[in-house]
Parts: C-alpha cells; structure tokens; sequence
C-alpha cells in the first residue's frame, strides 16, 4: 500500500501551501489574548477553539508552523553548510586532518545525540538560538560522516586517479566529480532528518528549553496544553497531530527517496518473499 | 581488546575538551546559580550571603582554578554536590540508575514482545495484508512525539479508564504506560530491521543447501534462519542503546519517573552545574560500558564476527 507518486505529491503540495499561507496570514493574531473566549472548542469562528488565554489555536498553530520547521529547516541548512565540506576535506586531504577528524567523530557518537543536545541547551539556557545551536553541533557530523565515507570510496576510482594524473586541480576535482555523488546520499539523508530534527525540537521545548513562551512552537503549545487536557483535549490533540503529519511527511518521502536512489539498501530488499521459498510447492 | 582501549582514550580526550568548554559557557551563560541557590529559603538575600557562598563553593576564582579542581575532584569520583540537595552528584547519580535501567528493561520486553512477532510475520507474507499493516505500524510510530503518545495513553488509561497510575513510581504497574510508550516508539524501527534481516538470509545459500538436504520447514526457520537473521540485530541493538537512554529521559519527564532523565532535566531548571557536569561525564562512561557488555556477548554468542565489523569498510 505504498502511496502512489500522485497521493504523495499532492500531500506535499498540500503542507508547502499551507506553509506558505502561514507565512503570510493567519486567521487571527496568534498573540491576542482575550481572557474571555479561553478553552473554547471547535466553533465557526474559531475553528480549532481557543487556548486558556483566548488565543486562536488555528493561528497558534500555522505561526507555530512557521517556527517548528523553519527551525529544522536552518538546523539542517547550518549542518549541511558544516557538515558537507568537513567531510569533503577529510576525506580528500587525508592524514593528519583525517586522523584528528575520526577522532572528532569518535567523541560525537558516545553520548546521543538527544543527551548532547539536552546537555548543551541545558549549559546555554533555554531559549530559539540556543537551540538551534544545540542541534546542530549535534546533526553536522552526521553530514560529515556520510560524505567522507563517499569521497574515500570515489577516490579508489580509476576517473579520479586519471583525472590527478591529467593535472586537475585538486578543490576543482572534488566539488566538479566527487561531490556530485554525495547528493543523492544527502538528499535522502537530510529528508529523513528533518523528521528527526522536529521531533527533537518537539520534545527539548515540551521540557520547557526550547523557545519561549508566548512564541507558539509545537512541541511548547503541547507543554503548555497539558494542564488542560481534561477539561480541553484540542490543545493536546492539534499540534501533536500537526508534529505527526509533517513527520510522516518527511519521513514517507525519505523512504521514498531512498529507494529511489539507495542502490544499496536496494539490494537489501529482497527479489521474492520468504515464504515463497520456505513454503513452496515443489521446485 | 584493542577497539576498547581505542575507545576509552577517546572518550577521556572527548570529556576532558568537552568539560572544558562546558566550564567556558558556564562563564557566559544568564543566571546566578548562587542567586536561585539562596532564594529556595524565600527571605531576601543579601550581598554578604551570596559573597559567602560564592567562596564556599569556590566560584570566585577564575575558570582555569575551577577546572582544575574539579579535575582534581574527579580521580576521586569527587564531582562535588548537588547545588540543590548539597548532596555528592555520584551518590545521586548512583541512586538514579536502577529506576531508568528498569525502566529500559522493561521497555526493552516491550519492544520485543511487539516488533518481533510483527516483523517475522511480514517477512513471512511480504507483500500481504499483514506486511502492509506493519509497514503503517512502523512509519506512524517513527513519526509520532514518544511524549505525545505517553500523554494520549495516559488519557486512555489513567484519566478515562482509571485502571493505571498515571505518574510516579512505586509499584508495577507505574512502569506500564512508560514502558509502553517507549517500547512502541522503539519498536517502529525494530519491525522493519527484523523483517529486511529474514528476507535478506532467507536468500542465502546455505538456506537453499538445507532444504536440498530435506531439512523440515519448522526447522530451518527456527535454526537456520531465525538464528542468522537475529544475531547481527544485536549490534545494530548496542548502537541504539544511547537512543534508547536519550529517549527515556522525556518519558521520565512526563510520567515524573525519579530516574536519570528527570534528574538531569530538574538539575537543568534549577541550574545546577556540578549535576550537569557529573551527569555529561558519568553518562558517557555508562554507555560505553553498556555498549561493551553488549559487545562482548554479540562476540560470545557468534565468535565468527571476533573482528570488528566496521573496520571491514573502507578506512583510509
């Protein structure tokens, strides 16, 4: 039941949209508090009710939006901006940059990546900046990670030995025939990131380190709907549905991309079932 | 036994810069930790008291004297105390670990109660009803928030129905909605490891050999392929295992579980750096240990794979 290409396209054009709206309008002003329209349920005038200072949960939501994945979008825009020419470098150059680089990496992978942002928010304080920081000193060496493991397996190739010895110049070589075979890598990579990077946004700001009230960013409105959830379950129930279909989104798009371009994980994908060759009748 | 020595002198260089830097921020970050320390009594604070304190927790010398005790500490598994409790942070820190290893465990049962049947059933039908149900199962629960599902759930259990406690901890069932929660959330990638594993060695040659020999279905699916396709999840198991602690540590949050991650994030709120510190260092140690011992039995349970694996990869 893989979605068909049209299905998932018109999803995709659907949340761009709606982005794109979010960015230029909203229902009501996400900030207005009026003390006497609070924890309001679906209405015609406010569609998704209201939260418990009156506000506009529609508007919350799409200004909320605009924080949540502009915020991952810069996360993933500042890794790759690290991450691809790191990686490039150590790969290339080799020696002791490579050596010092493994070693970088090496200490990057023993904490998690949820503790190392957790930490790092936590010395910096809460707060948008902080974050995005966090993260990132978290996410770039993923980035980096996958391309030098390309360059180092693309350098082995005859086209890349033939093309030193024909006097190409060394910089000229690596972004006009080595870095081309890192995008696919990347694209697939950074799509199915940016599903982890919401989440992980999500969660620091539900603990209360993400950005700061009244800034409406999912994962907060979750954090500060929860003291009502009794009495008024669509705080609770929107925005985590919000974090779920943009993280599917993601997410179903980068397994797509994935098989798409992945020749390797392609391969692991087997020809017929297992059943087939277990239960088989005859030969 | 080389790979571990390799690993800890990393890890020793990585704290020590790391730590470092930590005590760097420490210097520019918004906030008096001596300041919150005293209004915990709610009486007004007076310049004296906090000059006072401040010497006594030695925060008037320069970074560089602070580092130096605390490295000095550090040999002795000395990381001072808690500004909160006043405390040592080891003992805390000691204290804390059984609650979240408890609840891992039982995260752990969770997640293979449920990605393993799952998996093994949609490899069995590739392409069926049951793959396809397992496929939305794993895509839906890689996308949703973990503490999002832990909310849901208690609204369900502990709020509708009122059969579970929703937070705390104390008996067992406490342990359920976390458990649960976690173990869903963990299974979604589990699912489809398990089932890419069986297609994958279901195609192996040795496979073909054991049904040309005659060898019954029920067998080769128990010990031949089962047994393949399971162990190399093993490692794939150990590298997770820091996700898995890092996941633990919003659930904890929600469900207020006296673990490391309710720890960590209260120490966070009140600002309590030798808690932060001491959980930065020890939590490192901790999960390369536990990475070890799982190494060490993925190597005892297939001796063929003594040799790391990933230096089989292209390393310049």
């Amino acid at each position: 039941m893989s979605l068909s290409i049209g299905l998932r396209y018109s999803f995709l054009t659907l949340f761009l949209l709606f982005l794109i709206v979010a960015l230029v309008w909203t229902p009501y002003d996400p900030y207005q508090i009026q003390m006497g329209d609070r924890l309001q349920t679906s209405s015609a005038i406010h569609w998704l009710g209201t939260d418990h200072l009156g506000r506009d949960l529609l508007s919350r939501i799409m200004e909320g939006a605009r924080t949540t994945v502009g915020i991952s979008l810069a996360i993933l825009f500042v890794s790759l901006l690290i991450g691809v020419p790191f990686g490039l470098l150590s790969g290339y150059i080799g020696g002791w940059l490579d050596k010092a680089f493994k070693k970088i990496i090496d200490a990057f992978m023993t904490l998690p990546d949820y503790i190392f942002a957790l930490i790092l928010t936590g010395l910096l304080g809460p707060g948008l900046v902080n974050l995005i920081f966090a993260i990132t000193a978290v996410k770039w060496v993923s980035y980096a990670r996958l391309v030098r493991s390309i360059v180092l397996e693309q350098r082995q190739k005859d086209y890349v030995r033939l093309a030193e010895i024909s006097g190409m110049k060394p910089w000229k070589l690596v972004v006009k025939h080595i870095l081309p075979h890192t995008i696919g890598n990347l694209l697939v990579l950074a799509t199915l990131d940016i599903g982890k990077i919401i989440l992980m946004i999500a969660s620091l700001s539900y603990i209360g380190l993400g950005p700061q009230p009244p800034s409406p960013e999912w994962g907060a409105m979750l954090s500060e709907g929860k003291t009502y959830f009794q009495t008024a379950p669509h705080l609770m129930i929107f925005p985590g549905l919000c974090i779920v279909i943009t993280v599917l989104l993601t997410n179903s798009w980068g397994d797509f991309l994935r098989d798409r371009y992945d020749v390797h994980i392609q391969s692991h994908s087997a020809k017929r079932s297992m059943s087939s060759i277990l239960f088989r009748k005859g030969v | 036994m080389r790979i571990f020595v390799q690993k800890i002198t990393g890890l020793l260089l990585f704290l020590l810069i790391l730590s470092f830097i930590s005590f760097c921020l420490l210097q520019l970050v918004p906030g008096d930790p001596v300041r919150s320390m005293l209004r915990v009594d709610d009486v007004a604070v007076t310049d004296d008291q906090i000059q006072q304190m401040r010497e006594q927790l030695g925060l008037d010398q320069s970074v560089f004297v602070q580092y130096g005790y605390w490295l000095q500490n550090l040999f002795s598994l000395d990381l001072g105390n808690s500004y909160m409790t006043g405390r040592p942070v080891f003992i805390e820190f000691i204290e804390k670990i059984p609650y979240t290893l408890m609840l891992t465990g039982t995260s752990l049962l969770v997640m293979i109660m449920i990605s393993l049947p799952l998996g093994i059933l949609s490899a069995l039908y590739r392409g069926r009803m049951t793959d396809h149900l397992s496929r939305i199962f794993a895509l839906i629960g890689s996308s949703i928030p973990s503490f999002w599902l832990g909310l849901l759930l208690i609204d369900l259990f502990a709020v509708k129905l009122r059969i579970l406690p929703s937070m705390g901890e104390g008996s067992w069932q406490h342990l359920i909605l976390p458990s649960i929660t976690l173990g869903i959330a963990m299974s979604a990638v589990y699912v489809r490891l398990i089932r890419a594993s069986i297609l994958e060695s279901s195609h192996q040659e040795f496979i073909r050999s054991a049904r040309a020999r005659g060898v019954g279905k029920q067998r080769i699916f128990t010990f031949h392929l089962m047994r393949h396709s399971l162990i190399p999840l093993l490692t794939v198991f150990s590298e997770s295992i820091g996700s898995l602690l890092g996941g633990t540590v919003v659930i904890e949050v929600l469900f207020a579980y006296p673990g490391l991650g309710k720890w960590i994030v209260d120490a966070i709120t009140a600002r309590d750096y030798p808690i932060i510190q001491g959980y930065m260092l020890f939590m490192s140690i901790f999960i390369v240990l536990l990475n070890m011992i799982v190494e060490w039995s993925y190597r005892y349970i297939n001796p063929a794979i003594a040799i790391d694996p990933r230096k089989k990869g292209v390393t310049s």
